[in-house]
């Protein structure tokens, strides 16, 4: 009952579900009717997709940014002694996720549009509209609702676990609290962090829905680009190798990353 | 100090639940459009009237339950498995673990879109249930994983020595220890299969959709307020199911203290 045929079955799920897919998708972006070509990547290197995957990794690192910037001093907040009630604060910050984030998203763009819910609010308040959505704003706020959670919980478990006899000890041997910061909780954090980083940049980067919900159709990223070629224009080689070049950035961060010492048992959501 | 930690905190919180809110009050609302016009129960009267809303729902659940009962069923076993493995087959399992979690969600989608093509496997409830146990089994696998780690195996060998066939010994040691790690996957596989879109969105047949992909196709017209009133009384559950587990859990160490 306890030998490594217990992962058998899995293992030729994973065999047939998660290997095979990947092959298919290499094989596609390289052969067009059984021949062997190229074409699906020269395809690639034109000025509208390099503007769209250049777009695309910069929309996930400035959301990834602004998520941590308010992730972090929120995660310090709730891992910190003085806080009651912690454990609800951080049950109400998981909480919305358990609503459907596409429904969140959309009732986002009723909030923000241009005669919605704030607008009216600022109107009768006497001031001007605001142009929120439809644009490259608006885009990038839709990454940072959806996907703040997954920075905070990582940070908050890594910075629950500092020993706060550590913290002490820096104060005793007559570091300030800037000090203590840079040199013991900022750096026992890390792991949390980059865990962090991973979870908000990785779906920031690959996203078709929120720029198709907040963008108006108007901001283009790479996941719109493979999206359409699998639901409308129909090229699966294109969609496929479009696939190829977005799982190597995605490897290369992983690997820049990982170094980091993210992924292991410190740094785990689990 | 205090003070300032305090709005930051609320501040966040409200944005967070600003949409939920939204999505509740007008779940309420006498119009279609989003403007106040009064307060109105007709959309939840329409939750149980609508059929379209109703399939949708029905396949939702339906895919949730089997995909996260079956991806809890092989997830468990293979974390047992693995973690008899040593050297390269567990850093080989491992890693082919990892790529359904840090795969993007549109290649999982679109590449087994592409095998379900050339496997010939009907779109519909098979291609959504499959694809769902696929995303789901590495987050079992990674809940059940240290729960094993945590546990003594010398139990597990006591209780073989003293008779028990291996299964009984399964039952009644193992699975105890495990539990926990099984039932946090349970729940993850759960809530990953009803909050997924974008892979079912490549891998719905005609006429199966999700309560998301429902939504999707309805936000272009404008959605209906019968979806905020299915969400709302989605999240009222879980909202009660998180309340009524936690009265529990207070009310057990409560006990403990008492005794």
């Amino acid at each position: 009952m306890n030998r490594k045929s217990l992962a058998y079955p899995y293992m030729i799920w994973a065999g047939i579900f998660i290997i095979v897919p990947l092959v298919l998708i290499v094989y596609f972006s390289f052969f067009v009717d059984g021949q062997f070509t190229l074409a699906n990547y020269t395809k690639f290197i034109e000025d509208y997709y390099i503007a769209a995957m250049v777009r695309s990794i910069g929309f996930a690192f400035v959301s990834t940014a602004i998520c941590l910037l308010l992730a972090y001093p929120l995660a310090m907040i709730l891992a910190g002694k003085e806080m009651s009630n912690k454990s609800i604060i951080l049950l109400l910050v998981i909480l919305p996720m358990w609503m459907n984030s596409l429904l969140r998203t959309y009732a986002w763009a009723n909030l923000l549009e241009n005669n919605g819910v704030i607008n009216n609010l600022l109107n009768a308040m006497g001031l001007p509209s605001v142009k929120f959505l439809y644009g490259n704003g608006g885009v990038i706020f839709g990454m940072v609702y959806n996907f703040f959670p997954f920075m905070v919980l990582p940070i908050y478990n890594a910075l629950a676990k500092i020993d706060h006899k550590l913290i002490e000890a820096s104060y005793d041997l007559g570091a300030n609290k800037w000090t203590t910061f840079k040199k013991v909780t900022l750096p026992l954090s890390m792991p949390g962090i980059v865990t962090g980083i991973i979870m908000v940049f990785m779906p920031s980067l690959t996203t078709f829905l929120i720029t198709r919900l907040l963008g108006g159709g108007k901001v283009m990223l790479i996941g719109n680009i493979i999206e359409e070629q699998f639901t409308r224009t129909g090229d699966m080689g294109f969609g496929s190798a479009v696939s190829m070049i977005l799982m190597i950035i995605v490897l290369i961060t992983l690997g820049i990353m990982s170094r980091k010492g993210a992924l292991d048992e410190e740094g785990g959501l689990f | 100090m205090k003070w300032i930690k305090r709005s930051y905190v609320s501040l966040i919180l409200l944005i967070m639940y600003a949409p939920v809110a939204v999505l509740m009050v007008f779940s309420f609302n006498d119009s279609k459009l989003p403007i106040w016009k009064g307060f109105t129960l007709d959309w939840y009267s329409k939750v149980f009237s609508d059929t379209g809303i109703k399939q949708a729902i029905l396949y939702t659940l339906i895919v949730a339950l089997v995909s996260s009962l079956i991806a809890t069923v092989i997830g468990t076993l293979a974390a047992m498995g693995i973690h008899r493995m040593t050297g390269w087959q567990k850093r080989l399992a491992i890693n082919v673990t990892y790529i359904p979690m840090l795969s993007p969600d549109i290649v999982i989608g679109i590449s087994l879109m592409m095998l379900f093509n050339v496997l010939h496997i009907p779109f519909g409830l098979p291609s959504l249930i499959i694809s769902h146990i696929t995303f789901s089994i590495p987050y079992v696998i990674f809940a059940v994983m240290p729960k094993l780690k945590q546990m003594n195996y010398n139990l597990y060998e006591a209780a073989l020595d003293l008779g028990a066939s291996p299964w009984y010994a399964f039952k009644k040691v193992i699975l105890p220890e495990i539990m926990p790690g099984v039932l946090a996957g349970t729940f993850i596989a759960f809530t990953l299969s009803i909050d997924d879109f974008v892979v079912s969105f490549f891998n719905k047949g005609a006429g199966v959709d999700t309560l998301p992909i429902k939504i999707y196709s309805m936000a272009r017209k404008g959605v209906n307020p019968t979806i905020n009133a299915v969400s709302t009384l989605m999240f009222a559950t879980i909202i009660i199911v998180l309340v009524v587990s936690n009265l529990k859990a207070n009310q057990k160490v409560k006990e403990a203290k008492m005794q």
